[in-house]
Formats: C-alpha cells, sequence, structure tokens
C-alpha cells in the first residue's frame, strides 16, 4: 500500500525539514550523492568525546530521502558514535531484510514500508551513508552507487 | 476524428502481449517507452526462429544454416537502408546501439580530423551519450567542446549556433528528438548551415525513429545513429547511418574478425564497407529482430504513428497543463513523445513511486541529461514517453494517477 510508504511522519518531515541548516561550528561533515536520482545530502555535526552533541543537513532530495535525513538528525543527537552506528546497522536490517521488525529503532520505524519498495531502500539510506562517511573522517562526496 | 491515417490501436495492442497484464493489481499503462519499448510478437517470434531454425555464424557460408543466417542478416541491412532511405547497404553499420555508434564516430572519424584547438559543437540538451563521447575525445586532442544554448521552452537558440561555428568546427552532434523534452530539432537547418562551414553532422536520432519517418538523404546528414529496441526492436542492436565517402576516409575501430580482408603478421588489408566497422561475430539475432521490427512498422506506416503520437501528445499536453501545481519542462513549439513535467511539493521520485502503484510506468530523474536538469534549474523530472500502442485512456490513468499523487502529499 502506497501509504504505508508515505506514512505521516514522513511527509511531516518531508515538508518540515528538522535541524535543516548549516552547522557553523561542525567539527565533522560529509556530503552524500545518489547519481541514480541526483539526490544531494550534506551531513554537518558536532561531536565531543564521542557524543554527538549537534547534527543537522541540507540538501535536496525526495520524501524519502528527506524525512530518513530529517528523523536521522533527531534520533542520533546526544548518542555516542558506537550507538549511531549501531542504531544505523538496525536501520539498515529494516529497510532490506524480511526479518521481524528491529527494536529500540522508536520514530525510524515508520521506514518500514520501503521495504517493500526495493527501489526506494537507496534513498533511505542516503543521509546515513554521509552520516556514516563525516564519523569516519572521509572527506569525498559519498555516493550509494 | 478517424481519417486516412488513423490506427486501429486496438489491433495493434494485441500484436504486443506484454501490454496486457497488470501491474500491483492494475492494467498496465506503460509510458515509459524513451526508456525502451515493447517489443511486439513479430520480433519474438522472429528471434525465435532464428535460434530454433537458422543459427550459425554469418559470412562463412559453405553449410544451408550460415547460407540462411547470412541472408537473413544482410536482408534486414536492406531493409534499414530502405527505412531510412540511405543510398546503400554500405552505409548502414550495425553496433550495439545509439551510443555505440556515437562512441565509434567520435574514435574513427572524431581522431582523425581533430586536432588541438579545434572544436566539436553539441546542444545544451544532449543526452550524455552524446556529449561524453565527445568530452573523451576533446580532452585526448585538446580540442574544445562548444555547446548550443536552449531557451525556456527547450529548443535550440538557432542564432547562437550559427555564431558558433567557425573555421576550427570540426563536427557538430545534436539529437533529433530530446530525449528528456520532446523537442524536435531542426536537423535539416543545422545540417544546412553547418555544412555552409564544410561541417560534418551526426544526429543522435535514438528519439526520433520510434516517432517519425526519418530521412537521411532528405535531411541531408553525415551521420544518424539510433537504437533497436527503442523502436521496439531487441535490446543490444543499433545502427550508425554513415555517408559511404566518409565511411571510406575513416579509420576501422575495433579489429577482429570479419573486418579485414586478409592477414598477415607484417600487414592486413581492411574488408569493405560495411565489413570493416563491424569486427567479431554480430549480434545476428538482433539484427534479424530489427529487420522484423522494420517489416511490421512498414506495414503500420510512420505517417500514421506520428499522426496518432501527436494527437495524443495534444491531448496530454492539455490534460496534463489543467492540472494544478504542475509546470511542464519542454513547451517546444516542435515536439515529439514526451510529457516531462515537476509537480509542486512533490519529487519526481516520488511521483513515480506512486504513478507506479497505479499500474502507470513512468521515469523519474534526470533522464541522463543532467545539464538540462541544471537550465531549468531542477534535479529531475517525471517523464511520460509515447508510443503508437498508447491510447487517450493511457493519458486519463496518468493524469488520474498524479491526482493520486497530489492527495497523497496532499498538495
Amino acid at each position: 500500500m502506497i501509504n504505508d510508504l508515505y506514512q505521516e511522519t514522513i511527509l511531516d518531515h518531508n515538508k518540515r525539514p528538522r535541524n535543516f541548516q548549516l552547522l557553523e561550528d561542525a567539527n565533522r561533515k560529509a556530503e552524500g550523492y545518489n547519481p541514480l536520482c541526483g539526490d544531494r545530502c550534506k551531513v554537518f555535526l558536532k561531536e565531543h568525546d564521542g557524543v554527538i552533541d549537534k547534527l543537522t543537513f541540507q540538501g535536496a532530495g525526495c520524501a524519502i530521502s528527506t524525512a530518513s535525513a530529517s528523523l536521522m538528525t533527531e534520533v542520533l543527537k546526544g548518542k555516542t558514535v558506537g550507538e549511531a552506528e549501531t542504531l544505523l546497522a538496525k536501520f539498515h536490517d529494516l529497510l532490506t531484510t524480511d526479518q521481524p521488525l528491529p527494536k529500540d529503532l522508536g520514530k525510524l520505524v515508520v521506514f518500514s514500508g520501503v521495504r517493500e519498495f526495493p527501489a526506494r531502500v537507496k534513498c533511505a539510506t542516503l543521509a546515513w551513508h554521509t552520516l556514516r562517511a563525516a564519523l569516519r573522517g572521509a572527506g569525498e562526496v559519498v555516493s550509494t552507487e | 476524428m478517424p481519417s486516412a491515417t488513423s490506427l486501429d490501436v486496438t489491433a495493434l495492442r494485441k500484436d504486443f502481449p506484454i501490454l496486457a497484464q497488470q501491474v500491483h493489481g492494475k492494467p498496465l499503462i506503460y509510458l515509459d517507452n524513451a526508456a525502451t519499448s515493447q517489443k511486439p510478437k513479430c520480433v519474438i517470434d522472429a528471434l525465435t526462429h532464428f535460434y530454433l531454425m537458422d543459427n550459425a555464424n554469418i559470412h562463412r557460408g559453405v553449410h544451408q544454416l550460415s547460407e540462411r543466417s547470412t541472408q537473413a542478416y544482410e536482408a534486414a541491412r536492406g531493409k534499414v537502408q530502405r527505412f531510412l532511405n540511405a543510398a546503400n547497404t554500405r552505409e548502414i553499420i550495425f553496433v550495439r546501439g545509439a551510443t555505440e555508434g556515437i562512441n565509434l564516430v567520435a574514435q574513427t572519424c572524431g581522431r582523425k580530423y581533430v586536432g588541438a584547438g579545434d572544436e566539436i559543437v553539441i546542444s545544451a540538451m544532449e543526452h550524455h551519450s552524446n556529449i561524453v563521447p565527445w568530452q573523451m575525445l576533446c580532452e585526448e586532442k585538446g580540442a574544445v567542446l562548444r555547446v548550443i544554448p536552449i531557451n525556456d521552452r527547450g529548443e535550440v537558440e538557432f542564432d547562437q549556433f550559427e555564431k558558433l561555428l567557425n573555421h576550427r568546427t570540426r563536427l557538430v552532434a545534436v539529437s533529433h528528438v530530446s530525449n528528456a523534452l520532446g523537442t524536435i530539432n531542426p536537423v535539416r537547418e543545422i545540417v544546412k548551415t553547418a555544412h555552409g562551414w564544410n561541417v560534418p553532422v551526426l544526429i543522435d536520432g535514438a528519439q526520433a525513429v520510434p516517432h517519425m519517418k526519418v530521412d537521411v538523404r532528405s535531411l541531408d546528414c553525415d551521420f544518424y545513429v539510433f537504437s533497436g529496441h527503442k523502436v521496439f526492436g531487441p535490446t543490444g542492436i543499433g545502427v550508425l547511418y554513415g555517408r559511404e565517402q566518409l565511411l571510406e576516409d575513416m579509420p576501422p575501430w575495433q579489429g577482429g574478425g570479419d573486418m579485414i580482408r586478409s592477414v598477415t603478421f607484417e600487414k592486413t588489408t581492411y574488408n569493405d564497407l560495411p565489413y570493416k566497422f563491424e569486427a567479431g561475430t554480430p549480434d545476428i539475432a538482433g539484427v534479424i529482430g530489427l529487420g522484423a521490427v522494420i517489416d511490421y512498422l512498414d506495414q503500420i506506416g510512420m505517417d500514421a504513428v506520428a499522426a496518432h503520437e501527436h494527437d495524443l501528445l495534444e491531448y496530454g499536453t492539455r490534460a496534463l497543463e489543467s492540472i494544478s501545481g504542475l509546470r511542464l519542462i519542454g513547451t517546444a513549439r516542435e515536439k515529439a513523445g514526451v510529457l516531462s513535467f515537476v509537480i509542486d511539493g512533490v519529487h519526481p521520485h516520488d511521483a513515480g513511486t506512486i504513478l507506479d502503484r497505479e499500474g502507470v510506468a513512468v521515469r523519474a530523474g534526470h533522464h541522463c541529461a543532467q545539464p538540462v536538469m541544471d537550465h531549468f534549474g531542477i534535479s529531475g523530472t517525471t517523464r511520460a514517453s509515447l508510443a503508437f500502442y498508447n491510447t487517450m485512456e493511457d493519458i486519463d490513468a496518468l493524469v488520474a494517477g498524479i491526482q493520486k499523487v497530489k492527495e497523497v502529499f496532499a498538495v
């Protein structure tokens, strides 16, 4: 069902993305690119002693990628880098496996509909791949391909 | 209103078994023809018959099957020659598709005649396949790529084109019809103007051949390329038409079997046209399938195809223009086959996904024409692209699907 994909929360975050701004005092950042659709995403974060103090994003993309980036910035604020990596792995499982929904995903569970739309998985993961590149300090543009 | 040229689309659709299916529980509305077209049963039958009965390598004919496959392969070349109204079959080179045809010209004609400081002219609405091969050549030779600008309707600015031509221009390469916008370019005038400077012209006809009658002698172009799969034929086969004298003067491209007359370790003599450019065993079945589709299109008549699609495009343009918040991208006065659009507040990919769930197959994205998207200041469009088997009802289904998109996104 199309409404399983475009749940209210996703449409809301698409229309009014949270933390959608440049972060002046960022100490880590990365840019992500999906060459198939041209979507771009920049992630900025301020990390201190292994904790993500601030997290913002900018870019242009579809509703799935925008909402995913927006929710990511909400969910990961205040988390440790290790917790962020764990959540990324769980989020990826949520999108790509037939397994029962992973626990502890909180609001991210609204993306469970994406698994029925394989062509859209990369939209949902673009911001997360970009975040990982920022955390790992890769300086170049990361691509979904 | 039926006319002398009107098509019996209901009957013709029966030739395309793939169209009679449901996707996501809805009837399939196939509007992604610019990406690839569907195949009539006669093409599928020709491929099957070839592999069931005639399969053998060509041009080595000591046995019956090889004679048959050679005969069918060369007969298809003759069909393509007549289809394009080329002067003779030596001017018809089989390649993998339009992309390979352009690369062939860039790597042979281009490498021979383009030097440092020389210029190649393309348009701002080209598909990546008619940009990148020329960029590669320019990089290798220290040549310069010049780009004819387009206006906000998506038409080339002809006066700018005239100004770009000069004594350093070595080649002009433009699309006949834009895949992203549907613009029909004034290729005859482009050729005439370029010839005034003795500059040869390559036309990328990938998006023109499925929609209209193409006559390379009337266009007076020097090269013309198209892809079989976009004109209801098999994938993996395409055509390069080249003016005989130019092809004669060009060095061969790939080396191998069939493109030689004699080989010793000291010297190789190349084969005559068109074989000089067909190294190795070609896609024999693909060529025969392409021949079958040309027979099929000859029966229908390309003028009737063009007339029907013109009606569809007009109907679709009016229907889409009446949807609030929708903007057509590409509103050239001369158009074929394409309805590209954006919807306020909805990304093209989201529109594409929702349309798919309504059974409507379209393409979303930059359509391998990123410079076109940059011109219009957008990341991509949703594109419905037509074929002669589409109907007014297909357009109605598209419009209903767009209403569903707007409903989901509350715009």
